[in-house]
């Protein structure tokens, strides 16, 4: 079994700007593999270089062992493609589209219907309905069945879940998780860091460079400083007094809390008490946490940009 | 006199009730978060409350103007910015302040004191004479937002401000919202963040065209016995 | 095969599904062909004339019955004195006044000659000439018919006959400039359109990342306006002939053939406009501008190209149009036969081949 991704040195630029510096990685066997990154990161470009989209401007590509430059033809036939838009036909119904893109990979829906059954059975009840007047997350969940149908080697899913709503983004990653079971390599590029999560590994993107390349554990093992969830009742003037306090180095809103992390760690907790003590904030309270995949995120983008 | 205020607000297409008979009120100086999972009836509600959609039943008061009758007047009290549409690629940064400033009749001098002001406060000062579409995404949703606020408005409604943005200038974004609404400009936003939701004073979850939940994020949780924002939500729209 | 079949259904789902592009495909071919061949003429019926009769005897009574006897002009007012001509015409009604002096008869059986003055509103120089030509041509025959058997001496009479139309019907023109035109559109313009749609909406990626060849792509799009132009051909063929009453007089099925050749440039044409445009928008425009007005314009349909400045002549050479008006005319008019029309047949084989070639070698296998 030939290793489904191997990306080396990577480069690509339009014009002046450069989408894509110096890209290597590998998916393996089996692997969900999450590229997590801000819009204009170079995710779909990636994307585009490896399903024989677009042509490198420097280094090599292959997927299934397939060279994306040489053996173009070979890989159109065992990859699945769900570009970042939704690309299915929104005049033809849920049937028409599945029976069409079965087709044209020389294909039938039932011929690998144990694969799509259970997205499929999801969808069944509006296989007469125009796929344009489906909701966002059925859009979804029918391009992921098209891409699907002809049972691909290799999954390439570029940002499947932007723009539909928390329910169905969890379903979908649900499917993905099993279909990752059934052996087949998944690709994902999302700019959802809670979704990062779910992945095998990931790498993180931003301008067009890798930050980093590992399972979401060891990413967020590897952010050693302390840091901590800050809350009070009126949050926005404990966001304003915590990043003019001198020892600050960072302070940022997560969800109900501030994550904070202080210049000297533990050292300046004293003098921080001591900072906010006369400036009264009610409800205040603050405890010790674990960074999450987003705090590691900004880590990188920040030492990227210095 | 609640800045924004819906009684038994409905619409219809057909036979399809977009908008069920929603009922709320946001106060001044609010940040209001609007969520809902894709089709649930945010977009058809928002359009209705900036005047851009008649409804077909119930009442709503923005900026304590009839959405029936005043339209216009809603429309010259709001801001709107969208993740979609927000300026024009092909114009200068300065060009499209001053091109907003217009449409809402600001004089000259005004729209250029507002511009100096508004570009140091973003640090684009030297990107003034740059095309819109050479700035990154998230300058562009900063831009947007400080333009939809440009005139002054007592409301802005933002739909989807930050999707695709990169979580520190997310973040950013939310800093301004905060000083927006420290100034008492009152905030009505929609996200699929869920992080975000926590961001807000108070949220509205939509369910098939119906609101199912509004509250402050903490008690959502207590009352649902959730830990996030997003199991709130997962809960609200499964359960149904 | 079964891959080109599905295609093709899909693409006919993608038309019928579709109001507006079914409107385009059939709407238009109608109104275009009743617009030309009724609204939109060069001949004159029922002008409006006015007539200062100072002579008032029988003879110049008859000629203004005379006048008035077709159907191509209608007397509205009688005119009493030179100054009311003037005023007549800033009424803006009448087109021309015809003025018979006085003693009209008597001049003519006595001094062998009399003067009849005709005026027009050569406000309108195409329109004045045809109303002058048309009145000339009844006062002629008036004189004739007053002169009796007797022939006058040494009079060279000149019969005209108009060759292959004889009625001078304008709509024998347009048809074929119509059917030109809406082939031309039809196929050049709505497949540049429906190529470009797919990759507007995104689904051309898909397809390129499918094992179907980019050919495939490109014949199973272009199919079904095959079938729908020829149709639409047909729908024209047989509006000219039987409400407008063109004829036929070649062979049907070369006139056919001749059809489908068309139909093939055209494809051939839009094929091309689609790689290089990435909006639908653009493919619109680049047919409309590129395609539609040049053959309005120069092929011509409306303006006859022999009275064109010579490099307007050599740039309608480029236009598969004007050959295809020219195979058209000479075949439904003069029933000409391959061996009169084969030099523009070959023109237009050569076009074709021309376009898919190019076409071919630009079609993108990537997306830049």
């Amino acid at each position: 079994m030939e290793t489904p991704i191997v990306v080396q040195d990577v480069h690509k630029s339009f014009g002046k700007v450069k989408a894509l510096h110096d890209i290597s990685f590998t998916v393996n066997e089996g692997e969900l593999f999450g590229l997590i990154g801000p819009d204009g990161a170079g995710k779909s470009t990636l994307f585009r270089i490896l399903t024989t989209l677009l042509l490198a401007d420097k280094g090599q590509a292959t997927v299934n062992g397939l060279d994306v430059v040489k053996d173009y033809k070979a890989i159109r036939k065992i990859v699945g493609y769900m570009p970042g838009r939704f690309s299915l036909y929104q005049d033809l119904t849920v049937q028409e589209n599945l029976d069409f893109f079965a087709t044209i990979f020389n294909t039938t829906v039932a011929a690998n219907y144990e694969l799509i059954e259970e997205i499929y059975v999801q969808i069944a009840p509006f296989k007469d309905r125009p796929a344009g007047k489906l909701s966002g997350g059925m859009k979804q969940k029918l391009a992921l069945c098209c891409a699907l149908v002809h049972k691909p080697v290799v999954l390439f899913l570029d940002e499947p879940t932007t723009g539909v709503d928390p329910v169905s983004r969890k379903e979908f990653w649900e499917m993905l998780q099993r279909l990752r079971k059934k052996g087949i390599a998944i690709l994902v590029s999302t700019p959802y860091m809670d979704e990062a999560m779910l992945c095998d590994r990931v790498a993180l993107i931003q301008n067009g460079r890798l930050l980093e390349i590992d399972t979401p554990q060891h990413i967020i093992e590897q952010y050693n400083k302390p840091m901590w969830a800050v809350h009070a009742k009126r949050m926005y003037p404990l966001i304003q007094d915590l990043r003019s306090f001198p020892e600050t180095e960072s302070c940022y809103a997560f969800g109900e809390y501030l994550h904070l992390t202080l210049k000297h760690g533990e050292a300046d907790l004293d003098k921080l008490q001591a900072y906010l003590q006369p400036k009264g904030h009610e409800e205040f309270s603050m405890h010790p946490i674990q960074a999450g995949i987003e705090d590691c995120f900004m880590e990188l983008m920040k030492s990227e940009k210095v | 006199m609640h800045p924004i205020v819906t009684k038994e607000l409905t619409k219809k297409f057909g036979a399809f009730i977009a908008t069920n008979a929603i009922t709320f009120e946001v106060k001044e100086g609010e940040i209001f978060g609007f969520l809902g999972a894709n089709g649930a009836g945010k977009t058809t509600a928002m359009r209705m409350l900036c005047g851009l959609l008649k409804p077909s039943s119930g009442e709503a008061k923005v900026a304590g103007f009839d959405v029936y009758t005043q339209a216009d007047k809603v429309k010259q009290n709001i801001g709107y910015m969208s993740q979609r549409f927000s300026l024009y690629e092909d114009l200068k940064v300065k060009e499209n302040i001053r091109f907003y400033g217009g449409i809402y009749g600001l004089s000259n001098n005004t729209i250029k004191e507002k511009t100096k002001q508004l570009l140091q406060k973003l640090q684009m000062e030297a990107e003034a004479d740059q095309l819109v579409s050479a700035l990154p995404l998230g300058w562009k949703q900063k831009l947007a937002f400080s333009v939809a606020i440009l005139h002054d408005p007592s409301i802005v409604f933002l739909d989807e401000p930050t999707g695709g943005v990169d979580p520190v200038t997310r973040r950013q974004f939310w800093d301004l919202i905060y000083e927006a609404a420290g100034r008492g400009v009152t905030v009505f936003v929609t996200t699929h963040y869920m992080d975000e939701a926590e961001y807000c004073d108070r949220i509205s979850i939509m369910v098939d065209g119906r609101i199912q939940a509004l509250d402050t994020p903490r008690q959502l949780k207590a009352q649902f016995q959730a830990d996030s924002m997003d199991d709130v939500f997962l809960k609200l729209a499964r359960g149904k | 095969m079964r891959q080109f079949f599905v295609f093709a259904r899909k693409e006919f789902y993608h038309i019928f599904r579709d109001k507006r592009t079914l409107l385009i495909l059939f709407g238009m071919p109608v109104v275009q062909i009743v617009l030309f061949g009724f609204a939109i003429t060069n001949e004159i019926k029922n002008a409006e004339i006015a007539v200062l009769d100072q002579s008032r005897d029988y003879y110049s009574n008859r000629l203004v019955q005379q006048l008035q006897a077709g159907s191509y002009f209608k007397i509205d007012q009688e005119l009493q004195s030179h100054q009311a001509i003037e005023a007549a015409f800033r009424e803006g009604r009448i087109k021309m006044v015809v003025v018979i002096p006085p003693k009209f008869g008597e001049s003519f059986f006595h001094l062998h000659k009399a003067q009849v003055q005709l005026l027009a509103d050569a406000g309108d120089p195409n329109t004045a000439t045809t109303l002058i030509n048309y009145a000339r041509a009844i006062i002629g025959n008036y004189q004739q018919e007053l002169n009796g058997p007797q022939a006058m001496p040494l009079t060279i009479n000149t019969t005209v006959r108009m060759q292959y139309n004889p009625a001078l019907k304008s709509v024998f023109l347009f048809v074929p400039g119509v059917m030109t035109l809406i082939l031309l559109l039809v196929s050049a313009m709505m497949t540049s359109i429906t190529i470009a749609r797919e990759k507007e909406l995104g689904t051309m990626e898909i397809l390129l990342v499918s094992p179907l060849p980019p050919a495939m792509i490109v014949t199973g799009k272009v199919v079904p306006y095959i079938v729908l132009s020829f149709i639409n051909a047909l729908v024209i063929l047989g509006m000219g002939v039987w409400l407008f009453g063109m004829p036929i007089k070649g062979s049907i099925v070369l006139l056919l053939l001749e059809c489908a050749l068309f139909v093939l440039t055209s494809l051939g044409l839009g094929i091309l406009i689609s790689t290089v445009t990435d909006k639908q928008q653009t493919a619109m425009m680049a047919s409309m501008m590129g395609l539609l007005m040049p053959t309005v314009l120069l092929s011509g349909f409306i303006f006859p190209v022999e009275s064109m400045p010579l490099p307007l002549r050599l740039l309608s050479n480029i236009m598969p149009a004007k050959w295809f008006i020219i195979i058209l005319k000479d075949i439904m008019l003069k029933g000409s036969g391959l061996r009169e029309v084969w030099p523009q047949s070959l023109v237009l084989c050569g076009m074709t081949l021309l376009f898919v070639t190019i076409s071919i070698r630009k079609f993108k296998i990537r997306l830049s």
